[in-house]
């Protein structure tokens, strides 16, 4: 099982390799892919560096283009495809039907995998983009107990990737809009949910309150942690009771069920967070090495290191993890 | 209005979204039947749990929609993730007398090669993926609804011939889905022991910001805009475009009055301001269209 993590620079990328991870995944400095922040993501000098960093250590480069192409601006995704496929990139993740129906035309020897933002969650969905685009890898959205997990990967012939660790997205990636709604720009549209332009913080006599788009997500009292302002995590009104509606600030951990994951025959686990900081991607690419090296060795008889939980806590967002989806009880 | 050579856009029904009682079900189509909407989409489109109504009943009120003279078309599971959901999309697309729409990627796996429609919860944004799937036999695609005016019409320039467009014209939007039953979840219900309490909110369950700014609406594990979607203010655009199909979303009161004012103000009998005054008595918060010129979804022009 590959590990794949990723990098927002150069030096996560170095970190990542340096730290065990068997792939590292990046982004270009546009709209083009999911994690499209100020500062964040690599030139085309810094991706010839970070591939011959990697390759040198035996290590794959993967390029996320996994946001959605709007005749306004077409261009940039091809464009930002056939760099990659120049830059001699390891795989290109592709979310769009038309970005991949092109990416599978023009390259039909690169290979290509298709983003959890793609939205594809059963057989039937992976195998109409297998047979069309020849997807050599589907990243699936955090929807899937582990026990639909390891059903799927019976019934495909494509390897499966999932998330193992990271920032929780609640709903189907690549089909919530609750970004946009509220300021106009979502993952799909513009490669980040909850912009930070589009965020603003206040001290009021009634708490700390965080706006986006003008709408208040959250009010919290001065001592309650603040987390990354996604509105899926504030909280919210329903039938005259203040609630997270929708979730809490809490992360996903999947630490605990790593044998259940290798044994139901799962590809590559993938680590979110390219937007974080190279100490992120240092200590939670050991961690989880450490934890894929020991449970593959003994799966039988694999428990999680205390010190792992302990250093991944640390640099979770919100206070608490969980296993998320993968655990039924969660739904 | 300047004139153009397009047509009147046909007005469309969308399929229930909510979990609403088997005879409230029956008495709504009886009375959409009566109202000028050209087509009607029907089916579970929500949850796989929902069984009030099976593929059969569905299939039934297709055959009465068809035989009042409107275009039926069977609307499918958004979200598949298990295999009884799979299993039940394969027998609904194994069935040829109606036109289906794919509203999860499956859809398309199960349809390609014959017409069909994909909903708005099918990620088609831009020329070569309608390209794409118009060779996969797509006859006409609902646009996802955060897409706007601009992308519309680039589109609808573009496009391969013979291809329609919807879009979803009225209704609270669908703007998320999850693996959670968020409604369950805010009763403190596992969505294994959900007692169906989704059928307590025929509109949807409010959620509302702590300054009590109504937000979103949760439906199942759909989450939903609490504002409106409506583009009956911004009709002389959305009519010059092109575009063949506007689509109310239906709600638990007054579907009937809210078509007759789209299609008096498609018929110039009545003014997109005083139709969209109107509405606004008519849906449960208050209305928005930002989506349609790039801005926020909750917002106004």
């Amino acid at each position: 099982m590959e590990l794949v993590c990723p990098a927002g620079n150069l030096p996560m990328l170095k970190a990542a390799v340096d730290h065990g991870a068997n792939a590292v995944y990046i982004g270009f400095r546009d709209d083009t892919n999911a994690r499209h922040f100020a500062g964040l993501n690599f030139n085309d000098k810094q991706i010839r560096e970070g591939l011959n960093y990697a390759h040198d250590r035996k290590v794959k480069v993967f390029v996320a283009i996994n946001t959605y192409a709007q005749p306004n601006g077409w261009e940039r995704w091809t464009a930002a495809v056939d760099r990659a496929v120049d830059l001699g990139v390891d795989a290109i993740i592709l979310a769009d039907m038309g970005v991949l129906d092109y990416a599978a035309e023009r390259y039909p020897n690169v290979n290509l995998h298709l983003s959890v933002q793609g939205s594809a969650t059963n057989p039937a969905a992976i195998g109409f983009m297998h047979r069309h685009f020849g997807i050599k890898r589907v990243v699936v959205p955090r929807v899937l107990s582990l026990a639909q997990v390891a059903h799927l990967i019976e019934e495909t012939p494509v390897p499966v990737e999932i998330f193992g660790f990271g920032s929780l997205c609640v709903m189907v990636e690549g089909r919530c809009l609750l970004s946009s709604y509220a300021c106009g720009q979502s993952p799909n549209t513009y490669g980040a949910c909850s912009p930070a332009a589009h965020v603003e913080w206040r001290d009021t006599p009634k708490g700390q309150e965080t706006r986006l788009g003008g709408v208040l997500i959250e009010r919290r009292s001065l001592n309650e942690p603040a987390g990354y302002p996604t509105l899926c995590k504030g909280r919210y009104d329903v039938a005259g009771e203040l609630r997270h509606a929708i979730e809490e600030p809490t992360s996903l951990n999947t630490l605990d069920i790593l044998p259940g994951i290798l044994a139901a025959g799962v590809s590559a686990i993938k680590i979110e967070g390219r937007q974080r900081s190279t100490r992120y991607v240092s200590q939670v690419t050991q961690v989880w090495r450490e934890a894929i090296d020991a449970c593959q060795r003994n799966p039988d008889t694999f428990r999680p290191k205390e010190s792992w939980h302990q250093i991944l806590a640390q640099v979770s967002e919100g206070a608490q993890t969980t296993i998320g989806p993968y655990h039924r009880p969660w739904h | 209005m300047p004139t153009t050579s397009h047509s009147i856009p046909r007005l469309t029904l969308g399929p229930i979204l909510y979990h609403w009682t088997r005879e409230q079900v029956f008495d709504f189509y009886a009375e959409m039947l009566e109202t000028p909407v050209a087509v009607i989409y029907l089916g579970e489109t929500i949850c796989s749990k929902r069984r009030l109504l099976r593929p059969e009943d569905y299939w039934e009120l297709a055959e009465r929609v068809a035989a009042a003279g409107k275009e039926p078309v069977i609307s499918t599971l958004a979200l598949i993730e298990a295999d009884s959901e799979l299993k039940t999309l394969q027998r609904i697309c194994a069935d040829e007398r109606f036109l289906i729409e794919a509203n999860d990627l499956a859809g398309l796996d199960f349809l390609e090669g014959r017409p069909f429609v994909t909903g708005h919860s099918i990620n088609l944004y831009n020329q070569r993926t309608l390209a794409f799937l118009v060779q996969r036999g797509l006859k006409r695609w609902v646009l996802p609804v955060e897409l706007g005016r601009e992308t519309t019409a680039a589109l609808i320039k573009t496009r391969p011939a013979g291809v329609e467009c919807e879009l979803f014209a009225y209704g609270r939007l669908p703007l998320a889905y999850s693996a959670r039953c968020f409604t369950a979840y805010n009763r403190n219900l596992s969505k294994d022991d959900c007692q169906f309490c989704c059928g307590d909110y025929p509109d949807g369950l409010l959620v509302s910001t702590q300054e009590g700014t109504p937000f979103l609406a949760l439906n199942g594990i759909q989450t939903q805009s609490a504002t409106t979607h409506n583009l009956l203010s911004v009709l002389p655009e959305v009519t010059q475009l092109g575009v063949e199909l506007l689509r109310i979303s239906p709600q638990s009161t007054h579907t009937a009055e809210i078509i007759q004012v789209f299609a008096k103000t498609l018929a110039g009998e009545l003014d997109p301001i005083e139709g969209t005054a109107q509405l606004r008595n008519w849906c449960p918060s208050a209305l928005s269209d930002g989506y349609w010129t790039g801005k926020a979804g909750i917002a106004t022009a």
